[in-house]
């Protein structure tokens, strides 16, 4: 299945998947989106890539392996886990700091342990799931 | 509203268990998907119908205003979702390759593991 | 020899506490097992456990250097020398525990290692078969010793041997008294190889020979005569427990010695002569009197110097000579005396011959046996018997294969090496040490143990010359009596052959039936259950869960109440239309690509009904995955034969699965509106929604569960994911690349399944 119209259009369209892939990835914490939702949309923006122009050429897009990807999600979901074990608190528990703002909660970046605990979700599902669809596209 | 899920779920129960008794494996992952969507659901049901707002607490505020659909079901169900789909998705590679490997989709002549007794009709083509 | 240095060690450690409990002190010392259940990992040591460690620890290092020779050449030596050294260990654990639960746990250690000693020459069936049965027997008996263990603690409310003993209650007024005692003693017997459970003994004789000296005549099948002295004080002193333990110790007393004169193996003649031993002890254990513990105790001591010593000697003789058959070896004593000698020293103790240790065991038996408070002329005579058989089997292998013609030996035997004599000669010197001079360790070890059994002091004074008595004149007519049946010897077993073959059935036969029984049942539970088809299991599946629903409700008179259908607005009802037109079109379609399409029609009904219940993440979720995968079906599936090729298979709806599908269907609808009709705990939600902003700085409730307060579900279901997907990646990857021929071979059966 070889279509221009397709080959051209995904271009666009699985660049414009990714971005907003990342955007509901960034979001999840306090509207709907998160690790799940963002990680399957990039799935999906590399099946159609795959699906219209190739396994080959999408897994040159990807640069990194489907599963070296998973594995780094799961190392990510780990050290998140582990990051309040070296603060002397139970495993998993959420760590916050924010660079700029007034001090008081307002204004700022907030970076936490949860939101790299979401990236780790987030690339566990895009590797593992697009490790499987290019494995398929390609031998059967 | 709960009435109208329960029935649809009960549906949709039938369903996936007639497809998972069929001996075609392939009508057995359909019962399966079924089946596990019906689940979810019955997760949805269990938990309530509080109506359409979703539970998110508006800016500004420590909690939600008025009542909001209950979050916790929901998050069970996104767990069960992924999961599940993870797990069809061996599912089907599984399918697939035991068909490459013995060449029948019955489930009923999968057998390299527990072969019949009598050794008269053998299935398996490895 | 490094190998004894351990026992010696503990031989020493314990031989240092002696002074200490002969003053009458108790050692304890525990540390918190499993708290939540109140159980110790507690130890005690008093008069009673302190005589077995000093014994296990001390037979342990005779052993031990004894082996050492004896196993050179054996293939897995090291191994050999650990699990004796494990199996030293659970014994002092059994012997030294005071909660009953580690009490519990060191005896079936000792079971394991002793299954894994009989068949230390796996290579053999009979060894292998031998040690399976031991564990069998005494593995079953152990967990009816555990059932038993845990009623008493319910009933004493404690599980400290200890705290029961001081507590006072009064277990034989309970009524599970009668449990706790069958319970108990199933395991003591089976342990110590009393009648019924006997056979496995003489066939543990597989083991290497310092495995039958150390385990199966000193110290392991002694556990279960430990387990019945320790609990006398609880269990013991009633009708039920005096006529058990008599009748059973008498019948096994009794029955050995006889057929051990049947035997021509000397290894199986001294593991009959064992099992008399046993059943003597639980004999003198059930009376219960002082004079009758302390026979048991000294006879314990005795029993265990002079058996170990005349396992050794046969080991010695069978190194030597490569055989055990006594029809086979004669005048031995001229080429190997220093055997001879350390032979005779221990049979003449059997014997009970004085100046020997063994006449004061059995002046004390007979003193006991006439002061019994009942029939005291059965016991009496029971012990006679056993007695004088067993004077005679100690002729048997302490006499017979060192007198008469010497014989020509291709390779002319030896006495062993010094490893090997060593340990045998101090136990045969310490016998007649002993003998000579009681007093050495009638206060010292004697008595401390019976005043544990009998919960008093005991005067105890023991001596070789009593005067002129009744035991005394016993003793004359015993030993009469035994040097008779060894004269006779041939026609004894002449008679015993005619017996035997007049005996129908036996203990292990039935055995022997009940494990082949057990074999077709699993066999046919197997066939039944484990069949191999798909269907079947989840039949059974979904028909044990509409029996046991449908039960629940009819019992509990649970119904829905009410079902309000009016209050669903009308794009609800389009999804519920949507996903039942998607479930009957998967079910009745032909084509996989109709199936296909459908099921992601009631994907898409699903997520409809998330969004009117504000699932918004799930529905999105439950969209995205839907597409996926009907991605991934249209990518496999259409590789697979279809609907249509195999059509003939399916012969219309199928009446069975349509029905077991219904009664599902239904019923789950049942239990949801069962279940919405009563009325929902919603504090755990609560607890999310007021705490997500403050404690987790996130308005998303649902992504703040996931994420945060129960991200650890979480990193559980990605990983889950992960390795879906790496297995499944695996699977198609990984795969062996096969010759065409094969693969044509594998079409060519699919073709055939299809068509057949």
């Amino acid at each position: 299945m070889h279509s221009l119209i397709l080959a051209t259009a995904t271009r666009l369209i699985a660049a414009l998947m990714l971005v907003f892939s990342v955007f509901m990835l960034l979001r999840g914490h306090n509207d709907p989106g998160g690790g799940f939702i963002g990680g399957l949309i990039a799935v999906t923006a590399f099946a159609l890539y795959a699906k219209s122009r190739g396994v080959d050429e999408a897994r040159r897009a990807l640069t990194v392996h489907p599963t070296n990807l998973a594995v780094a999600g799961l190392g990510c979901a780990l050290i998140a886990g582990v990051l309040g074990l070296v603060r002397g608190q139970p495993f998993l528990t959420g760590q916050w700091i924010t660079i700029g703002g007034d001090g008081h909660g307002h204004g700022g970046l907030a970076l936490s342990s949860i939101l790299l605990f979401d990236v780790g979700v987030y690339l566990v599902v895009v590797g593992s799931v697009l490790g499987v669809i290019f494995a398929m596209e390609e031998e059967i | 509203m709960e009435a109208l899920l329960a029935i649809t779920v009960g549906a949709m129960t039938a369903a996936g268990v007639y497809l998972m008794l069929s001996w075609n494996m392939m009508r057995f992952l359909f019962g399966l998907v079924v089946i596990g969507n019906a689940a979810n659901l019955a997760i949805l049901t269990v938990g309530r119908h509080y109506g359409p707002a979703p539970p998110l607490v508006p800016d500004g505020q420590t909690a939600p205003a008025e009542l909001v659909a209950n979050a916790l079901p929901q998050a069970l169900i996104l767990t069960a979702i992924v999961i599940s789909f993870g797990i069809l998705a061996f599912t089907v590679v599984l399918l697939y390759r035991a068909y490459e490997e013995m060449g029948t989709i019955s489930g009923d002549d999968m057998r390299v593991a527990e072969p019949r007794p009598q050794p008269d009709q053998s299935t398996v083509g490895s | 020899m490094i190998v004894a240095a351990l026992p010696a060690a503990l031989t020493v450690f314990f031989a240092s506490l002696v002074p200490e409990i002969a003053a009458g002190q108790v050692l304890r010392w525990a540390v918190p097992w499993i708290p939540g259940l109140d159980i110790e990992f507690s130890f005690l040591a008093d008069g009673l456990s302190l005589l077995f460690s000093l014994l296990i620890s001390g037979i342990g290092v005779v052993v031990m250097v004894y082996a050492a020779a004896y196993m050179q050449g054996y293939p897995q030596v090291g191994r050999f020398f650990i699990i004796m050294t494990l199996f030293m260990l659970s014994m002092l654990g059994a012997v030294l525990a005071d909660n009953v639960l580690t009490l519990f746990v060191f005896w079936e250690l000792t079971t394991l290692t002793s299954y894994f000693l009989i068949g230390f020459t796996h290579e053999t069936a009979t060894s292998r078969a031998a040690a399976l049965q031991a564990l069998l027997v005494t593995g079953i008996g152990g967990l009816a010793m555990l059932a038993g263990l845990v009623l008493l603690g319910l009933v004493g409310d404690s599980y400290e041997l200890s705290v029961l003993r001081a507590s006072g209650v009064d277990v034989t007024a309970d009524p599970l008294y009668g449990a706790i005692l069958v319970l108990v003693l199933l395991g003591a017997f089976a342990k110590s190889a009393q009648f019924p459970f006997h056979f496995w003994l003489p066939n543990a004789m597989a083991a290497p020979t310092p495995v039958s000296a150390y385990l199966h005549s000193a110290t392991m099948v002694k556990l279960g005569i430990y387990l019945m002295a320790r609990m006398q004080p609880l269990l013991g002193g009633t009708e039920a427990w005096l006529l058990t333990l008599t009748i059973v110790g008498g019948i096994t007393a009794v029955m050995s010695s006889v057929w051990s004169l049947r035997q021509t193996d000397l290894k199986q003649l001294l593991a009959y002569t064992t099992v008399m031993g046993l059943g003597t002890l639980t004999l003198f254990l059930g009376l219960g009197t002082e004079a009758a513990t302390t026979a048991a105790i000294a006879f314990l001591i005795i029993h265990c110097f002079y058996k170990a010593t005349l396992f050794l000697a046969v080991g010695a003789i069978d190194h030597a000579t490569h055989t055990r058959d006594r029809d086979a070896l004669s005048g031995l004593a001229r080429v190997m005396p220093l055997t001879f000698g350390i032979a005779l020293a221990a049979g003449l103790s059997m014997a009970g011959v004085p100046p020997f240790l063994g006449f004061i065991g059995k002046e004390l038996m007979y003193e006991a046996a006439v002061t019994a408070p009942s029939a005291a002329w059965l016991v009496a005579g029971a012990a006679l018997a056993a007695n004088a058989l067993m004077i005679a089997a100690a002729g048997l292998v302490a006499l017979q294969p060192f007198v008469g013609r010497a014989r020509d030996w291709p390779q002319p035997p030896h006495d062993p090496p010094v490893a090997m004599w060593i340990g045998p000669i101090v136990l045969a010197i310490a016998g007649l040490v002993l003998g000579l001079a009681p007093h050495l360790i009638d206060q010292r070890v004697i008595a401390p143990a019976v005043a544990a059994v009998a919960g008093h002091d005991p005067h105890l004074h023991l001596k070789l010359w009593h005067g002129f008595n009744l035991p005394l004149l016993l003793s004359v007519v015993t030993v009469a009596a035994g040097i008779g049946l060894y004269v006779g010897r041939e026609r004894v077993r002449c008679w015993l052959g005619t017996a035997e073959r007049l005996i129908p059935g036996s203990a292990e036969r039935a055995y022997d039936h009940a494990l082949a029984g057990l074999k077709r049942l699993a066999a046919w539970q197997t066939a039944l259950l484990q069949h191999g088809q798909l269907r079947g299991y989840l039949t059974t599946i979904f028909g044990t869960m509409i029996v046991l629903i449908a039960a629940a409700s009819l019992r509990g008179g649970v119904w829905p109440t009410d079902a309000d259908l009016t209050d669903a607005p009308a794009f609800a009802w389009f999804a519920s239309a949507l996903i039942i037109a998607g479930s009957v079109i998967t079910i009745i379609t032909r084509y996989r690509l109709a199936a296909i399409c459908a099921l992601g029609a009631v994907g898409i009904g699903t997520a409809i009904l998330f969004v009117s219940h504000g699932a918004v993440d799930v529905a999105l979720t439950q969209l995205l995955v839907d597409t996926l995968f009907v991605v991934l079906l249209a990518v496999a599936l259409l590789k697979l034969p279809s609907f249509w090729d195999l059509r003939h298979r399916e012969t219309g709806l199928r009446v069975g699965a349509a029905a077991i599908a219904v009664a599902v269907g239904s019923l789950m609808t049942m239990v949801l509106l069962v279940i919405v009709s009563v009325p929902l705990d919603r504090r755990l939600t609560a607890y999310f929604e007021s705490n997500s902003v403050p404690l987790a700085h996130g308005h998303n409730i649902v992504n703040v569960i996931l994420v945060d307060f129960r991200a650890l579900d979480t990193l559980g279901e990605i990983s889950v994911v992960a390795v879906a997907g790496l297995a499944a990646y695996a699977l198609i990857k990984l795969r062996p690349r096969r010759d065409p021929t094969h693969q044509s071979q594998g079409r060519s059966a699919a073709d055939q399944s299809a068509t057949g």
